[in-house]
């Protein structure tokens, strides 16, 4: 009954919620900001463009520090949850539900009807909103801005103004703070600035770069492999033949040795775009994600779904590049689908072998039937008539993938769905680049996070915060450790917990996982007598 | 099949019902006056903050009791037959059973204060605790000031609570610093400050005389003992501790005193009837342990160990070393071993005390002061290592290498700035210098 009185659409309203006056007077020149945006959005002519752009997002930039800073600097510092679930914007009240609505009409305009936003087609000169930000654009690289210029420049400074607020937010936590000046770091400077400047490169006729954030690897980048991409890379000399091969470099060295050390957290949650939205603006809804025992078994049936989608997407693109005479060029279409049929039946091979165990019953289905579908390919392809499957089908795929998954899962999904379903809701159940890291940091990682004996309460603000729909409490009132694919290193459920019973760590394989049944604390023998049964 | 009754749907019958599953195939009731899914009761204050919603303190979904045959009854239990093996309800339905436990846990003390059953004032411990909370302090317009008696754990997370609604608070503690019978002095002190910091009328060595009514029922002041003053309020927090919630067990033949006596097995003097956690009391205290432990690690424990002497394997309560652990505010507290506040301290135990310059991280070590056996760590604002300590308490380590190794008990997130080398050279000058 309480909670319906707490509702945020109560009349009783908790008092704490309300605004102050410089939070309200913040809002206002936030909204100002927007306003600028909204009214070039309108094909408002703005004398000089350069001016008003840098209006706008200063208005945008200086209302949310002031806002910050009054939300948190006020107060001691220490764990800023109150009242979460009483305001409108972080509970599914109106405010996050016409929140979630605008950002999805956002991201279905970006990806499908630019020209609303002023995209000049076919070369003719931007307007609207995007003619705002060719100022900037020009500055950077030189070309006219385009809505992809303008969604990184906005993107970029959500990044970097919520960023600020998450640091204040959690200043007495150096985890948070390292974390997320990680995120802005990476997102300004590899996605955002170095790209730029590479398309500045492109103005000499030696080069002819396609864009390419150094951060972002494959299956993220799912658009590394295509023949433009790799034709462009080829064609620019050593600089482009090395981003190429570190290109490759991350997907088969780099990562998997990070991950092993620290756990997919160095990517995650320090480095990639996604996952630096997701918690920075995306923090104030990171308790919204679903924690039930259903939405865990549809993470896995999805989040893999989408891999094998695009390992085999991917490997129909490669292919369809490559020539078959050995003679031109080593790499053949028949040597890269064995090369990539014996990758793939290693790694099956070696799991199967070494962690059976640690699978339990529908992950093993689950790669069982996966691997059964890739290998029906390759013996289709093996067996001659079909040639033509991975020809006819590969740009078919490439362009399903990049309209599902690439558009409409990680953007107007993912992030437009925030307010309702939570921060993570790509890296939950779309990102193939998160299955891949999830599955070596539950296989092969010193990672893990340790509980502290018997101290859990059970009071559930672990699970409640996690912003990957871990049941934390599950584990930690069981005196468990947690090692789950899906976990992202955010380390917020050590921060919020009460007890002090969580701790993000790197250690040993040996002993990682340690289901229990009695707790520390207990009678010795009898915690022997039932763990070690 | 032998039918386990268990009233109570705390932490305490809870932990019983599902290791009596996980051992048995019996047919397993609980019933529960209160709510219909066990909920985490530590988690109440949460609720009223915005930090949670009420189905965030269930530990499991609704559908995890019926898959694991677990029957939940609501109802509240008036009487107890023991000849017929019969419970009554209060709604005169009936239930037999062939085992029974008695997990009813505590209830807010009251200490017949004039004024104390007035509209606005409450204990904190029940569901409808809080729902009676939000009805009479649901923002600082319908609650101008609120007093709370008894500065205990509870009292202090009322506090917090109302703090985060912005309703200003008094908060009368009987003692002359807050929790000092559990607390030392400089830990205790060190809380009064950020009590104080939070905005909070702390008032110190001060007892509740009456409280008073306005024309319609409702609180409408506090009478301060020692002073005479009269504080307006509009809600009244009695916090004074709790006791165990047996009243309807008082006329039955189970044996009672302050809580349902019980042997190391968790038995009582009737056979067939056991009873565990907040309402259990021990005949003869377990080491330096309370006869009656009200925490939720206790509870934990004893269904643990009373599932086993239900399935056959008759085994004693025999606790691990003390652990326990709280949060001030934003300082968070945990305890491993035994640590005394100046009151119950032996002669024998002898402190080591640390304070960090910013007020908010201390740690205060025991030992003993003839063996230099290391006895139980206190901390504030430093998380520590529930393991490490339980080992070393075992080994009955000294003193010395306790402080030496502490780093490696240390259990603050990666990144943390550490402060065992400043705590150790702490340790060592203390002796140069006495
Ligand atoms: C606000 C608060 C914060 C706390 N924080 C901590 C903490 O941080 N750490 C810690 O260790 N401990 C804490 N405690 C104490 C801890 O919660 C208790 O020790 C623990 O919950 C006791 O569990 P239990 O199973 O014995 O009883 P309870 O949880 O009290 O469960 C007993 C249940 O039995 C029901 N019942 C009683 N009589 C009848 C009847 N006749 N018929 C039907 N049903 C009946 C009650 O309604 C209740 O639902 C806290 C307590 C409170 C109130
Ligand atoms: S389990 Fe903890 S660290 Fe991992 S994603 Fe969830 S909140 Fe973050
Ligand atoms: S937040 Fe801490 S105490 Fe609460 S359930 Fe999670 S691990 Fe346990």
């Amino acid at each position: 009954m309480s909670n319906e009185l707490n509702h945020s659409m109560s009349l009783a309203k908790p008092e704490a919620n309300n605004l102050s006056i410089k939070q309200k007077i913040a809002v206002l020149l936030g909204v100002i900001g927007l306003f600028i945006l909204t009214l070039a959005l309108l094909n408002t002519q703005f004398p000089n463009k350069g001016l008003f752009l840098s209006i706008s997002l200063g208005l945008i930039t200086v209302g949310t520090i002031i806002f910050a800073h009054d939300a948190y600097l006020t107060k001691l510092e220490g764990i800023k949850n109150d009242g979460v679930w009483f305001k409108s914007m972080s509970s599914r009240g109106i405010l996050g539900w016409v929140t979630g609505i605008v950002l999805t009409g956002f991201y279905i305009v970006l990806y499908f009807y630019p020209q609303f936003l002023g995209q000049g087609q076919n070369g003719e000169a931007n307007t609207g909103l995007i003619s705002l930000f060719d100022p900037l654009s020009i500055l950077l690289s030189g070309n006219p801005a385009s809505q992809w210029f303008v969604y990184g420049t906005l993107y970029t400074v959500a990044i970097l103004i919520f960023g600020y607020k998450f640091m204040l937010k959690y200043r007495h936590n150096r985890y948070q703070q390292l974390r997320t000046g990680s995120v802005m770091f990476f997102q300004l400077g590899f996605a955002f600035l170095i790209p730029e400047f590479m398309s500045r490169l492109n103005e000499s006729p030696d080069y002819n770069l396609p864009y390419y954030d150094l951060k972002s690897m494959w299956p993220l980048n799912y658009y590394l492999f295509d023949g433009w991409s790799i034709n462009g890379l080829l064609s620019s000399g050593n600089l482009g033949l090395m981003m190429l091969l570190f290109g490759i470099a991350s997907i088969f060295v780099i990562s998997p040795f990070l991950t092993y050390k620290y756990g997919k957290r160095w990517y995650c949650s320090w480095v990639c775009g996604c996952g630096g939205l997701a918690e920075t603006a995306g923090d104030s809804f990171r308790h919204l994600s679903s924690k039930k025992l259903s939405a865990w078994k549809l993470e896995r049936w999805l989040i893999h779904t989408v891999l094998v989608f695009s390992v085999v997407m991917t490997t129909a693109m490669i292919y369809t590049y490559l020539g078959k005479d050995p003679n031109k060029f080593w790499l053949t279409r028949s040597t890269f689908l064995l090369g990539v049929g014996i990758l793939l039946t290693l790694v099956f091979v070696i799991t199967m072998v070494f962690k059976r165990n640690e699978l339990d019953k529908d992950a093993r289905y689950g790669a069982i039937g996966y691997f059964v579908v890739i290998a029906a390919l390759f013996i289709m392809h093996y067996t001659g008539t079909s040639d033509k499957i991975f020809l006819i089908k590969s740009s078919a795929l490439r362009s399903a993938y990049g309209l599902y998954i690439g558009s409409i899962f990680s953007g107007v999904i993912g992030t437009g769905f925030y307010p309702i379903l939570g921060n993570r809701v790509w890296c939950r159940f779309g990102c193939p680049m998160a299955a891949i890291l999830g599955f070596q940091q539950r296989m092969f990682s010193k990672f893990r996070i340790t509980t502290n004996g018997g101290q859990c309460i059970s009071c559930g603000n672990c699970s409640t915060y996690c912003e990957m729909g871990i049941d934390v409490r599950a584990y930690a009132q069981k005196g468990e450790n947690i090692v789950r694919s899906s976990c992202v290193g955010c380390g917020i459920c050590a921060a919020v917990c009460p007890r002090g019973v969580l701790k993000l760590e790197n250690g040993s394989m040996e002993g990682r996982i340690n289901p229990n049944e009695i707790l520390l604390g207990n009678d010795v023998d009898l915690m022997d007598l039932v763990n070690q049964k | 099949m032998e039918h386990i009754v268990i009233i109570g749907n705390g932490i305490s019958g809870v932990t019983a019902a599902r290791h009596i599953r996980k051992l048995s195939d019996k047919k397993i009731t609980i019933i529960s006056a209160e709510t219909e899914y066990f909920f985490s009761r530590t988690a109440l204050m949460y609720i009223y903050m915005g930090h949670m919603n009420f189905e965030h303190t269930q530990p499991y979904e609704n559908w995890f009791w019926e898959k694991n045959r677990i029957n939940l009854k609501k109802g509240f239990v008036e009487t107890i037959n023991t000849n017929t093996k019969t419970l009554h309800f209060a709604d005169n339905d009936k239930l037999n059973y062939d085992k029974l436990i008695i997990a009813t846990g505590s209830k807010p003390n009251k200490f017949g204060w004039p004024g104390q059953d007035l509209n606005g004032v409450m204990g904190m411990y029940h569901k409808q605790d809080l729902d009676n909370l939000e009805k009479f302090a649901p923002n600082n317009q319908m609650c101008k000031r609120a007093v709370i008696v008894g500065g205990g754990l509870i009292g202090i997370e009322l506090a917090e609570m109302l703090n985060s609604r912005n309703i200003p608070v008094t908060f009368l503690v009987r003692e002359s610093s807050f929790w000092n019978g559990v607390l030392p002095d400089g830990e205790s002190e060190m809380i009064n400050r950020h009590i104080k910091n939070h905005h909070i009328d702390l008032r110190l060595s001060s007892n509740l005389k009456e409280i008073k009514p306005d024309e319609n029922g409702n609180v409408k002041s506090v009478i301060i003992e020692e002073t005479g003053e009269e504080i307006i309020c509009n809600v009244v927090g009695l916090t004074a501790g709790v006791s165990p919630n047996i009243d309807f067990i008082k006329n039955s033949n189970i044996e009672t005193d302050k809580g349902v006596k019980v042997n190391r097995f968790l038995e009582t003097n009737i056979p067939d009837i056991y009873a565990v956690g907040d309402c259990a009391e021990q005949h003869e205290p377990i080491g330096q342990r309370r006869p009656i432990e009200a925490v939720w690690y206790t509870g934990r424990m004893m269904g643990e160990t009373v599932a086993q002497t239900i399935c056959g394997n008759r085994i004693a309560y025999k606790p691990g070393h003390w652990f326990n652990s709280a949060k001030f505010f934003d300082i968070e507290y945990q305890t491993y071993g035994w640590v005394h506040g100046s009151k119950g301290k032996p002669d024998y135990e002898q402190h080591f005390h640390w304070k960090h310059n910013d007020d908010t991280k201390c740690i205060t070590v025991a030992y003993h002061k003839d063996t230099n056996t290391f006895l139980g760590i206190n901390t504030l604002g430093i998380r520590m290592r529930h393991e490490t300590f339980d080992t070393w308490l075992t080994e009955k380590r000294d003193v010395d290498y306790v402080m030496d190794h502490l780093s490696e008990a240390n259990f603050d997130p990666e990144f943390y700035k550490t402060f065992e080398s400043e705590i150790y050279s702490a340790y060592k000058n203390q002796f140069q210098t006495a």
